[in-house]
């Protein structure tokens, strides 16, 4: 069954405003708290670095691990850029700044779209040797490069601008929860865009087959080198905007173990799923969260349930990760995008087994 | 640098070269086989450290019981890993499979944390091993300068296992090429699993040999030294184990005198072994010891 495009357009106008106005009863405290602010923007955060990661490793099919150093990239550009000029002697108290950036505060957009670039230049770099590996020599190289953008922010000779090891704190936060929220839709919307192009198409070739792509006439190189460079440049604004949501910056928030995670929600998602990896970053954000209480002591009446200590939640988010993996290894979508069509089937199909299952009892009595 | 403060470094180097080939061994052999990072081979190592905290301090065990029911506890995790988590993706895409790796290192790791919490822990002394010994002026634990000696005699038996033998044989059927080597009757599943006991056997023992001269473990204590294990197979030819054998002697060498004679690049030392590696990838991306393959359509 297909619908009619004015039903569609109607059903998208319906979710896009009930989200806007569920945004806006959150901003201004009509529902939830300042904890569910703080899980909203995460998602969204997330969403975007999960779809910058999901174009190279999904869509364009190479394996790249080093989203955690581009994300560094942009979030310490936006912390250094936008920290208040007064407070910079308070934060910077072991060696002071570099005198030709100590007086220098630009606007958070600036500092955001500046961060983009220069993870952009520096992937575009790095690129050309990397991209020539196979898989996973890919995988292991771009780690590498990933850490070592770790490594030498946090190393003590670039204190003067990255503040070592100390990391960076009192960068300004977010005034609204409409500025993440509409820089990473936007961000998201462009890489959609990106892919519906014949790049996209492009992409998607070299995904399924190299050779088989190059020989219709598809310039590898400057197709992985797009979709990496874009890849980069929004995975630094997602860093960057990281970088606002906490309002702190320190290297150690880049380590390996964020691009796993990262990784880990593109697959929830489904690898070359747009719409997929947004439903999955909402999932699993919130889902850390929810799952918290499996910290915490847990009591039936005085006896305590022994199992319940710090750390059994991320052993559970492990497992469920693994099940995934394992036995349902396309994801939430594979690579299929949300669609209304997809969910009025999906009713139907549903509806149709049911029926069934009802019918089956009743033709063995007779 | 004076001359014993350079022997001094070079003992130092070697003894962690040694360690880091054993796990690196590991690397090189299921790579060979299943085209596969594993990367929670590092985990693996890291598990056996606390599996050796465990046997020592808590169970009170004598060393040399320690140190085997700690391989055995390794190869057991080591195989149940394979068994659960690669063996049903043997038909899926490369990707998946390197993707379960990643969900079992994550695991391994959020499992170390909660069981035996984030903090670190203090790594037991194992009789022996830790008695400081001085040849001429260069003073260190036994561990030290026993390390090289047993990854040696290791190496070697491990390149008889594999030239002389039937078992061995039947690794490098698998690791030439899969499909021909089941059609010929070779129980591909076991020659996999023996290989990953083969391996965690020796992440095991590299764990005791790499922790005994360290202080403390942790949950995340696997990960760097993992990296550059398989950064060390890579370097000598993956897929080669006397190759990752001097891979990991070239990168706890160049590591150690990277620090010993800069001392202020010692924020860089984990980041240097990537350096090395992405040299080695862009001018001889076979490694030191490795085979051309040329790709076929």
């Amino acid at each position: 069954m297909v619908l009619k495009k004015s039903t569609k357009a109607i059903l998208t106008t319906v979710l896009v405003v009930a989200a806007l106005v569920l945004l806006y009863m959150l901003d201004n405290g009509v529902i939830g708290s300042s904890y569910t602010v703080r899980i909203v923007r995460l998602s969204f955060i997330y969403a975007l670095i999960g779809v910058s990661m999901n174009l190279v490793n999904g869509f364009t099919g190479l394996f790249s691990l080093g989203q955690a150093g581009f994300m560094a990239i942009g979030a310490y550009t936006v912390g250094v850029l936008t920290i208040p000029v007064d407070l910079r002697p308070n934060v910077y108290y072991l060696k002071p700044m570099a005198e030709g950036l100590a007086n220098v505060e630009v606007p958070f957009g600036v500092a955001l779209l500046l961060g983009g670039i220069f993870a952009a230049v520096f992937a575009a770099l790095i690129g050309a040797p990397v991209l020539r590996l196979k898989s996973d020599y890919l995988a292991i190289a771009t780690l590498g490069f990933s850490e070592i953008i770790r490594a030498i922010i946090a190393n003590d000779q670039l204190a003067p601008i990255t503040n070592g090891s100390l990391g960076i704190k009192s960068v300004p936060g977010f005034t609204s929860i409409f500025v993440p929220v509409a820089i990473s839709v936007a961000g998201i919307a462009i890489m959609a865009l990106l892919i519906k192009s014949s790049y996209g198409r492009a992409f998607k070739a070299i995904r399924e087959d190299e050779i088989a792509a190059e020989a219709m006439g598809i310039n590898l190189f400057k197709h992985k080198e797009l979709s990496f460079t874009v890849s980069a440049f929004f995975a630094a604004i997602g860093g960057g905007l990281l970088a606002a949501h906490l309002t702190a910056v320190d290297s150690n928030q880049f380590k390996i173990m964020v691009t796993f995670e990262i990784l880990l929600i593109i697959v929830l998602g489904g690898m070359g799923s747009i719409t997929g990896t947004c439903i999955a970053a909402f999932a699993i954000t919130a889902g850390k969260e929810w799952l918290r209480f499996f910290d915490a002591p847990f009591f039936i009446g005085a006896w305590q349930v022994p199992l319940f200590r710090p750390g059994l939640r991320m052993v559970i988010f492990s497992l469920l990760l693994m099940a995934i993996v394992l036995f349902y290894r396309r994801g939430l979508m594979g690579t299929k995008e949300f669609s209304w069509d997809g969910i009025f089937n999906f009713f139907h199909r549903l509806q149709d087994e049911i029926r069934r299952r009802l019918k089956k009892p009743a033709r063995e009595v007779q | 640098m004076d001359l014993t403060t350079f022997l001094q470094n070079c003992v130092t180097g070697v003894s962690l070269g040694s360690a880091y080939a054993l796990i690196a061994i590991g690397y090189t052999m299921v790579y060979g086989i299943l085209r596969l990072i594993n990367f929670a081979h590092g985990d693996i190592f890291m598990m056996a450290g606390y599996f050796t905290i465990f046997a020592i301090t808590n169970f009170m065990l004598p060393w040399y019981v320690a140190i085997l029911v700690v391989i055995i506890a390794t190869v057991i995790l080591g195989a149940a890993i394979e068994r659960a988590a690669y063996k049903p993706l043997r038909e899926a895409p490369r990707m998946s499979i390197m993707i379960s790796a990643i969900g079992v290192s994550f695991l391994l790791v959020n499992l170390a944390t909660y069981l035996f919490t984030g903090l670190p822990r203090s790594f037991p002394k194992l009789g022996f091993l830790q008695h400081v010994y001085k040849i001429g002026d260069v003073s260190a634990p036994v561990v030290t300068f026993i390390t090289p000696v047993i990854t040696i005699v290791l190496l070697f038996v491990l390149i008889y296992l594999v030239n002389h033998t039937k078992m061995g044989m039947a690794m490098r059927a698998v690791s030439k090429d899969y499909e021909a080597s089941r059609l010929m009757g070779i129980e591909i599943n076991t020659i996999i699993t023996i290989t990953f006991i083969i391996g965690s056997a020796l992440a095991a023992i590299g764990a005791i040999l790499y922790f005994s001269p360290r202080p403390m473990v942790y949950p995340f204590s696997g990960m760097m030294p993992g990296l550059k294990c398989f950064i060390a197979a890579v370097i000598g030819g993956i897929g080669n184990i006397p190759g990752a054998v001097i891979g990991g002697f070239v990168i706890g060498i160049a590591e150690t005198f990277l620090v010993a004679v800069f001392p202020s690049m010692t924020g860089y030392s984990d980041a240097f072994t990537f350096v090395l590696l992405i040299i080695m990838l862009v001018f001889r991306p076979t490694g030191l010891l490795g085979e051309n393959i040329t790709e076929k359509v």
